[in-house]
Protein backbone atom coordinates (compact mmCIF):
# COMPACT_ATOMS: atom_id res chain seq x y z
CA UNK A 1 0.00 0.00 0.00
CA UNK A 2 1.28 3.37 -1.01
CA UNK A 3 1.65 5.75 1.92
CA UNK A 4 0.65 9.47 0.73
CA UNK A 5 2.26 12.48 2.72
CA UNK A 6 0.57 15.14 2.91
CA UNK A 7 2.95 18.18 1.75
CA UNK A 8 2.27 21.96 1.77
CA UNK A 9 2.21 24.31 -1.52
CA UNK A 10 5.82 25.51 0.17
CA UNK A 11 7.30 22.62 2.15
CA UNK A 12 11.03 22.93 1.65
CA UNK A 13 11.27 25.97 0.22
CA UNK A 14 10.31 28.45 2.92
CA UNK A 15 11.04 30.23 5.42
CA UNK A 16 13.57 32.56 3.66
CA UNK A 17 15.29 35.47 4.88
CA UNK A 18 17.32 38.25 3.63
CA UNK A 19 18.37 40.84 6.29
CA UNK A 20 15.00 41.90 8.26
CA UNK A 21 13.15 40.42 5.17
CA UNK A 22 11.26 38.01 5.72
CA UNK A 23 9.12 35.21 3.75
CA UNK A 24 6.91 32.22 5.37
CA UNK A 25 4.38 29.66 4.92
CA UNK A 26 0.85 30.64 6.90
CA UNK A 27 -0.53 27.89 8.32
CA UNK A 28 -2.86 25.53 6.29
CA UNK A 29 -6.59 26.89 6.87
CA UNK A 30 -9.72 25.47 4.95
CA UNK A 31 -10.30 28.07 2.29
CA UNK A 32 -13.70 28.62 0.53
CA UNK A 33 -14.46 31.18 -2.24
CA UNK A 34 -17.89 31.98 -2.11
CA UNK A 35 -19.54 33.91 -5.16
CA UNK A 36 -23.47 35.17 -4.43
CA UNK A 37 -26.30 34.48 -6.72
CA UNK A 38 -27.80 37.70 -8.50
CA UNK A 39 -29.18 40.07 -5.19
CA UNK A 40 -27.80 37.82 -2.66
CA UNK A 41 -24.80 39.38 -1.70
CA UNK A 42 -26.57 41.52 1.32
CA UNK A 43 -28.05 37.80 2.65
CA UNK A 44 -24.69 36.50 2.16
CA UNK A 45 -22.84 39.17 4.29
CA UNK A 46 -25.63 38.79 6.92
CA UNK A 47 -25.25 34.75 6.94
CA UNK A 48 -21.00 35.62 6.95
CA UNK A 49 -21.52 37.89 10.01
CA UNK A 50 -23.95 35.66 11.86
CA UNK A 51 -22.18 32.93 11.70
CA UNK A 52 -18.24 33.58 11.21
CA UNK A 53 -18.50 37.51 12.71
CA UNK A 54 -16.97 39.10 9.57
CA UNK A 55 -19.17 40.95 6.88
CA UNK A 56 -18.22 41.14 3.34
CA UNK A 57 -15.77 43.67 2.71
CA UNK A 58 -16.22 46.27 -0.36
CA UNK A 59 -13.93 45.72 -3.56
CA UNK A 60 -9.67 45.88 -2.65
CA UNK A 61 -10.58 45.46 0.96
CA UNK A 62 -10.59 43.03 3.50
CA UNK A 63 -12.15 41.91 6.99
CA UNK A 64 -9.84 40.13 9.26
CA UNK A 65 -10.28 38.65 12.77
CA UNK A 66 -7.37 36.94 13.87
CA UNK A 67 -7.03 33.85 11.90
CA UNK A 68 -10.32 34.19 10.29
CA UNK A 69 -10.66 36.05 7.19
CA UNK A 70 -12.67 37.06 4.28
CA UNK A 71 -11.42 38.93 1.05
CA UNK A 72 -12.42 40.38 -1.89
CA UNK A 73 -11.47 37.99 -4.50
CA UNK A 74 -12.54 39.38 -7.55
CA UNK A 75 -16.08 40.67 -9.08
CA UNK A 76 -18.76 38.81 -7.42
CA UNK A 77 -16.23 36.94 -5.32
CA UNK A 78 -15.07 36.28 -1.93
CA UNK A 79 -12.56 34.23 -0.23
CA UNK A 80 -13.23 32.83 2.96
CA UNK A 81 -10.10 31.74 4.97
CA UNK A 82 -9.56 30.36 8.38
CA UNK A 83 -13.60 28.32 8.65
CA UNK A 84 -15.40 25.88 7.30
CA UNK A 85 -18.40 28.09 5.58
CA UNK A 86 -21.51 27.79 7.08
CA UNK A 87 -24.04 25.34 5.45
CA UNK A 88 -26.87 28.14 5.02
CA UNK A 89 -24.78 30.10 2.60
CA UNK A 90 -24.68 26.91 -0.17
CA UNK A 91 -28.44 28.28 -0.69
CA UNK A 92 -27.34 31.88 -1.55
CA UNK A 93 -23.82 31.44 -3.13
CA UNK A 94 -21.89 28.96 -5.27
CA UNK A 95 -18.96 28.35 -2.57
CA UNK A 96 -16.07 26.03 -3.82
CA UNK A 97 -13.26 24.46 -1.57
CA UNK A 98 -10.13 25.74 -2.23
CA UNK A 99 -8.02 24.77 0.79
CA UNK A 100 -5.48 22.90 -1.05
CA UNK A 101 -4.90 25.09 -4.35
CA UNK A 102 -3.38 28.31 -3.14
CA UNK A 103 0.28 28.77 -1.67
CA UNK A 104 -0.42 31.66 1.07
CA UNK A 105 2.63 33.05 2.41
CA UNK A 106 3.69 36.23 4.60
CA UNK A 107 6.19 38.59 3.33
CA UNK A 108 7.61 40.72 6.92
CA UNK A 109 9.80 43.28 6.75
CA UNK A 110 10.70 47.36 6.90
CA UNK A 111 10.77 47.40 3.87
CA UNK A 112 8.35 44.84 2.58
CA UNK A 113 6.37 46.97 0.06
CA UNK A 114 10.02 48.02 -1.24
CA UNK A 115 10.14 44.40 -2.35
CA UNK A 116 6.82 44.01 -3.82
CA UNK A 117 7.35 47.39 -5.70
CA UNK A 118 9.90 45.38 -7.83
CA UNK A 119 7.21 42.51 -8.56
CA UNK A 120 3.60 44.12 -8.60
CA UNK A 121 1.87 46.90 -10.83
CA UNK A 122 0.10 48.79 -7.77
CA UNK A 123 1.35 51.08 -5.38
CA UNK A 124 2.22 49.21 -2.23
CA UNK A 125 3.48 52.10 0.06
CA UNK A 126 1.50 52.36 3.18
CA UNK A 127 -0.19 55.98 1.85
CA UNK A 128 -1.83 54.38 -0.45
CA UNK A 129 -2.63 50.62 0.25
CA UNK A 130 -3.25 50.86 4.37
CA UNK A 131 -3.88 47.91 6.12
CA UNK A 132 -6.43 45.32 5.52
CA UNK A 133 -6.15 46.03 1.72
CA UNK A 134 -6.57 44.02 -0.67
CA UNK A 135 -5.76 43.49 -4.44
CA UNK A 136 -6.18 40.57 -7.03
CA UNK A 137 -2.78 41.63 -9.47
CA UNK A 138 -0.25 40.08 -10.99
CA UNK A 139 2.63 39.40 -8.99
CA UNK A 140 5.45 39.27 -12.16
CA UNK A 141 3.87 37.10 -14.62
CA UNK A 142 1.47 35.33 -11.72
CA UNK A 143 -2.06 35.99 -10.88
CA UNK A 144 -2.34 37.12 -7.25
CA UNK A 145 -3.86 37.89 -4.37
CA UNK A 146 -2.33 40.38 -2.14
CA UNK A 147 -3.42 41.90 1.17
CA UNK A 148 -1.67 44.08 3.73
CA UNK A 149 -1.88 42.48 7.28
CA UNK A 150 0.16 45.07 8.80
CA UNK A 151 2.42 48.21 8.68
CA UNK A 152 5.00 46.23 7.64
CA UNK A 153 3.41 42.85 6.56
CA UNK A 154 1.63 41.64 3.23
CA UNK A 155 -0.10 38.20 2.81
CA UNK A 156 0.80 36.61 -0.62
CA UNK A 157 -1.45 33.63 -2.65
CA UNK A 158 -0.59 32.34 -5.94
CA UNK A 159 -1.61 28.91 -7.64
CA UNK A 160 0.00 26.30 -5.52
CA UNK A 161 1.73 25.25 -8.88
CA UNK A 162 3.30 28.21 -8.62
CA UNK A 163 4.66 27.98 -5.38
CA UNK A 164 8.17 27.51 -6.30
CA UNK A 165 8.58 30.71 -9.16
CA UNK A 166 7.01 32.56 -6.05
CA UNK A 167 9.43 31.89 -3.43
CA UNK A 168 12.11 32.55 -6.14
CA UNK A 169 10.88 35.94 -7.27
CA UNK A 170 10.62 37.29 -4.02
CA UNK A 171 13.90 36.09 -2.64
CA UNK A 172 15.39 38.18 -5.54
CA UNK A 173 13.73 40.86 -4.97
CA UNK A 174 14.58 40.88 -1.43
CA UNK A 175 18.11 40.64 -2.44
CA UNK A 176 18.12 43.77 -4.47
CA UNK A 177 16.33 45.57 -1.68
CA UNK A 178 18.61 43.91 0.83
CA UNK A 179 21.44 45.18 -1.29
CA UNK A 180 20.74 48.73 -1.30
CA UNK A 181 21.08 48.63 2.31
CA UNK B 1 -0.43 52.22 -20.61
CA UNK B 2 -3.15 52.43 -18.27
CA UNK B 3 -7.13 51.47 -18.01
CA UNK B 4 -9.77 52.57 -15.28
CA UNK B 5 -11.21 49.66 -14.70
CA UNK B 6 -14.95 50.63 -13.61
CA UNK B 7 -14.64 47.89 -10.30
CA UNK B 8 -10.19 48.04 -9.26
CA UNK B 9 -9.63 51.81 -10.30
CA UNK B 10 -6.49 52.75 -12.47
CA UNK B 11 -4.03 49.41 -13.34
CA UNK B 12 -1.77 48.42 -15.36
CA UNK B 13 -2.05 47.38 -18.96
CA UNK B 14 -0.45 43.99 -18.17
CA UNK B 15 -3.19 42.87 -16.14
CA UNK B 16 -5.50 43.08 -18.96
CA UNK B 17 -5.88 40.98 -21.92
CA UNK B 18 -7.05 42.01 -25.52
CA UNK B 19 -10.12 40.66 -27.14
CA UNK B 20 -10.66 42.88 -30.13
CA UNK B 21 -13.45 45.04 -31.62
CA UNK B 22 -16.35 44.67 -29.61
CA UNK B 23 -18.54 43.03 -32.05
CA UNK B 24 -19.09 40.40 -30.24
CA UNK B 25 -21.99 42.64 -27.89
CA UNK B 26 -23.80 43.01 -30.76
CA UNK B 27 -24.53 39.81 -32.08
CA UNK B 28 -26.82 38.97 -35.14
CA UNK B 29 -30.44 36.62 -34.54
CA UNK B 30 -29.70 33.70 -35.58
CA UNK B 31 -32.25 34.00 -38.67
CA UNK B 32 -30.53 37.59 -39.65
CA UNK B 33 -29.33 36.23 -42.85
CA UNK B 34 -25.72 35.33 -44.33
CA UNK B 35 -24.87 39.35 -45.02
CA UNK B 36 -25.09 39.76 -41.33
CA UNK B 37 -23.70 36.97 -39.80
CA UNK B 38 -20.45 37.24 -42.10
CA UNK B 39 -19.90 40.56 -41.22
CA UNK B 40 -20.19 39.99 -37.55
CA UNK B 41 -17.62 36.91 -38.19
CA UNK B 42 -15.09 38.14 -40.59
CA UNK B 43 -15.22 41.60 -41.15
CA UNK B 44 -13.66 44.17 -39.27
CA UNK B 45 -13.09 47.86 -39.36
CA UNK B 46 -9.46 49.32 -38.88
CA UNK B 47 -9.93 52.84 -37.78
CA UNK B 48 -7.23 55.10 -37.73
CA UNK B 49 -8.90 57.39 -34.30
CA UNK B 50 -11.62 55.77 -31.81
CA UNK B 51 -12.79 52.29 -31.64
CA UNK B 52 -14.73 50.24 -29.23
CA UNK B 53 -12.74 47.66 -27.46
CA UNK B 54 -13.43 44.19 -25.44
CA UNK B 55 -10.69 43.83 -22.68
CA UNK B 56 -10.62 41.56 -20.01
CA UNK B 57 -9.16 41.99 -16.70
CA UNK B 58 -7.54 38.78 -16.52
CA UNK B 59 -5.29 39.18 -13.24
CA UNK B 60 -7.69 41.58 -11.70
CA UNK B 61 -11.34 41.26 -10.86
CA UNK B 62 -12.13 39.11 -14.12
CA UNK B 63 -14.42 41.89 -15.36
CA UNK B 64 -14.98 42.26 -19.09
CA UNK B 65 -14.73 45.87 -20.19
CA UNK B 66 -15.94 47.67 -23.29
CA UNK B 67 -12.08 50.12 -23.61
CA UNK B 68 -13.04 52.96 -26.25
CA UNK B 69 -9.47 53.84 -27.24
CA UNK B 70 -7.95 56.37 -30.04
CA UNK B 71 -5.32 53.82 -32.36
CA UNK B 72 -3.38 57.21 -33.46
CA UNK B 73 -2.90 58.57 -29.68
CA UNK B 74 -3.59 55.45 -27.67
CA UNK B 75 -5.75 58.26 -25.40
CA UNK B 76 -8.48 56.13 -23.58
CA UNK B 77 -11.87 58.01 -23.64
CA UNK B 78 -14.10 55.76 -21.71
CA UNK B 79 -14.81 52.14 -19.67
CA UNK B 80 -17.68 50.27 -18.89
CA UNK B 81 -18.22 47.00 -17.85
CA UNK B 82 -20.02 44.83 -20.58
CA UNK B 83 -22.29 43.79 -18.66
CA UNK B 84 -23.29 47.33 -18.72
CA UNK B 85 -22.54 48.55 -22.21
CA UNK B 86 -25.00 45.59 -23.56
CA UNK B 87 -27.82 46.09 -21.73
Amino acid sequence: MVELVAKTPCAGLLPVSVGDLRIEETHMLPMSVIMPFLGKEEAVGATLQKAHGLALPPVNRAEIDGETSVLWFGRGQFLLRGAAPDADLTDLAAVTDQSDAWAVVRLSGAKAADVLARLVPVDMRLSAFPEKSTVRTDLMHMMASITRLGPDSFQIMVFRSMAQTLVHDLKGAMEAVGARG
Amino acid sequence: MRINCPVCGERDRREFYYKGAAVALERPAPDAGEAAWDEYVHLRENPAGETRELWYHESGCNGWLVVTRNTVSHEISGVELASEARS
